[in-house]
């Protein structure tokens, strides 16, 4: 009977609770050792270059002279790879995603060398 | 014969959020003639190559697609280490298969949802992709990303699952399963769907076999052509038979697909029961040289790596062919002939991913 | 693991060949043109698991290659596809989008310099 499976659902759905979740009020934590987004322990990176080179999205500028690291976080694409090349480990991943913002953070990488 | 009218289709329409365009050339709603027209969005990613390490690379190959990405990134290693000759941990490669499958349960999910989406049935399109809203769970718990894994490396794997976790694995996928077949029911008998799908779109056994079709396409015509059967990763240990089904329409696209499912979670269980232990690993000392073809299953069919080096750490060639590109010709032919009506559906059988296409 | 072959033909043997793994029941896998120096083409084949690759080396960009499309209809895409990345002239292609396959930037963008 089509009527009597379909009133069995109606009644199965209406005791479950929604499927989703109010997001700005829930927010589902991240799992751990998801990749969120790159941090850096400033006091220990020596401004070597070498995570601006291997960046495959050309998302971290680095200036030795004037000790600048900047991540633009809009262009990273999260691949973990700077923190498996740092020679000092300074770098490290959190699992919380980075946050929208009004603006375009950090320098235009350029493309040309 | 009617007067002959062509309806521009695409870049933007309303099957998938992907720039194809099709001129159509109708004959009152009828179909007569199609021409394809991609590129809008062509990346260019196989000239990087000369730019990056072939190390780094993989995380591009990793983002050629974002539906497929960890097969992309592991075909990519598997044609490295074909160049270089490395022997792949036995664990490693269990992890690969383990992944892999993950990544087509939810690639085909997705791909019932947008079908579910292109008839109308909007109830039935939510139902799958909120079970593969769990399978995506699983998958960032396992890799870190939701849906690019980044946990191919070459040599073997990036990540490890514990022995424990695998088990809570398990025991989630057999919930899924039973959601699956619950949704999967509305997909084979509901009168509705069937009369959307049935006898739309044949493509025969010789066309489909000529034309080049790759994937479910392929084995909806009957032909038992899967990639996972010359073996790669851990698929020789694992009895695989690939599914096939003889009605060459979209509706044997669908059930290929539904079947899919279950033997992706099948082999997902014999994967974890056989999975042993061990490093997951190889170090790589050197450089590429030389060139090799490495071949792969993907949700969508098979996918062709192609590398060549010449002993720097630079490739010199690199170059992908996605399923989707050797699926445009039987596209062409399923759409010839056609009720205009049936052109979406008949765009998303061939389950379309522009945009890996255009690496 | 499956057999890879790879054997170096001239331009006008081709459509022979071709016609040959036609007759021999072999599916189309792929072309593909590289550019190491001078151009070659590669047009790999299939049977059950095995893969046959046509190679047609040194050539200068300016050779007229003859189109498979009518013996591989399957050939167009990539045949287009080849023109619009390394300016290989190909000759009969049974749908040819004139250098329209692919909308860029540049003319011939993987063969410059």
């Amino acid at each position: 009977m089509p009527i009597a499976k379909m009133t069995s659902s109606v009644l199965k759905i209406l005791g479950k609770k929604p499927s989703t979740r109010a997001y700005p009020f829930y927010k589902r934590p991240a799992f751990k050792d998801a990749r969120g987004k790159i941090v850096i322990d400033i006091p220990l990176c020596i401004y070597c270059g070498i995570c601006m080179r291997r960046c495959p999205a050309n998302a971290i500028f680095t200036n030795i002279k004037e000790k600048v690291w900047t991540i633009d976080h809009f262009r990273c694409v999260n691949c973990k790879l700077c923190v498996d090349v740092c020679p000092k480990k300074c770098l490290s991943m959190e699992s919380d995603q980075a946050l929208p913002s009004t603006t375009r953070l950090g320098p235009e990488p350029s493309l040309k060398k | 014969m009617g007067k002959q009218t062509i309806i521009p289709f695409g870049p933007q329409h309303p099957v998938l959020p992907e720039p194809i365009h099709l001129d159509l050339v109708c004959e009152d709603e009828k179909v007569v003639d199609v021409i394809p027209k991609i590129g809008f969005i062509h990346r260019g990613l196989e000239k990087l190559i000369e730019k990056k390490e072939f190390t780094d690379f993989v995380h591009i190959a990793d983002r050629v697609c974002g539906i497929c990405s960890f097969i992309h990134g592991m075909t990519y290693c598997m044609a490295i280490e074909g160049v270089m000759n490395i022997e792949v941990p036995p664990r490693a490669q269990y992890l690969r298969v383990i992944w892999s499958e993950f990544s087509r349960i939810h690639s085909h999910l997705l791909w019932l949802g947008l079908t579910a989406d292109a008839f109308g049935f909007e109830n039935l399109f939510m139902a799958t992709w909120r079970i593969r809203e769990h399978i995506l769970d699983i998958i960032e718990e396992t890799t870190g990303g939701r849906v690019i894994f980044g946990a191919s490396k070459i040599g073997g794997t990036r990540r490890d699952i514990s022995n424990d976790k695998l088990k809570d694995i398990l025991k989630e996928l057999e919930g899924i399963e039973a959601q699956i077949r619950e949704c999967s029911e509305v997909f084979l008998k509901d009168s509705s769907v069937k009369s959307r799908l049935v006898g739309v779109g044949v493509l025969t056994k010789e066309d489909a076999y000529k034309l080049g079709a790759v994937g479910p396409m392929l084995r909806a015509s009957g032909h038992d052509y899967d990639v996972r059967m010359s073996p790669y990763a851990a698929y020789q240990e694992l009895d695989f038979v690939p599914v096939v089904e003889n009605s060459c329409d979209s509706y044997g696209r669908c059930v290929v697909r539904i079947k899919e499912l279950y033997q992706s979670c099948r082999l997902i269980e014999k994967a974890v029961a056989k999975i042993p232990e061990g490093a997951i690993e190889t170090k790589i000392v050197g450089f590429p040289k030389g060139e090799y073809f490495a071949r792969s299953e993907q949700p969508r069919g098979e996918v062709v790596y192609y590398v060549k080096g010449d002993g720097t750490k630079m490739l010199k060639r690199f170059r992908v062919r996605t399923p989707t590109f050797a699926n445009l010709p039987p596209l062409l032919k399923v759409l010839t002939g056609c009720q205009l009506a049936d052109v979406p559906i008949l765009v998303l059988t061939i389950d379309p991913c522009i945009s890996c296409t255009e690496r | 693991m499956s057999k890879q072959e790879i054997i170096e033909i001239k331009v006008d043997e081709l459509i022979n060949r071709v016609m040959e793994l036609m007759a021999g029941q072999w599916r189309l896998v792929q072309i593909c043109a590289s550019k190491i120096e001078t151009l070659e083409l590669s047009y790999s084949f299939g049977k059950n698991h095995d893969l046959v690759t046509l190679r047609i080396p040194s050539l200068t960009g300016q050779e007229e290659i003859p189109s498979i499309t009518s013996i591989y209809f399957a050939a167009f895409a990539y045949e287009n596809e080849i023109h619009d990345l390394f300016g290989i002239n190909i000759k009969g292609n049974c749908i040819d989008y004139k250098g329209n396959f692919y909308n860029k930037a540049v003319k011939t963008p993987f063969n410059i310099g």
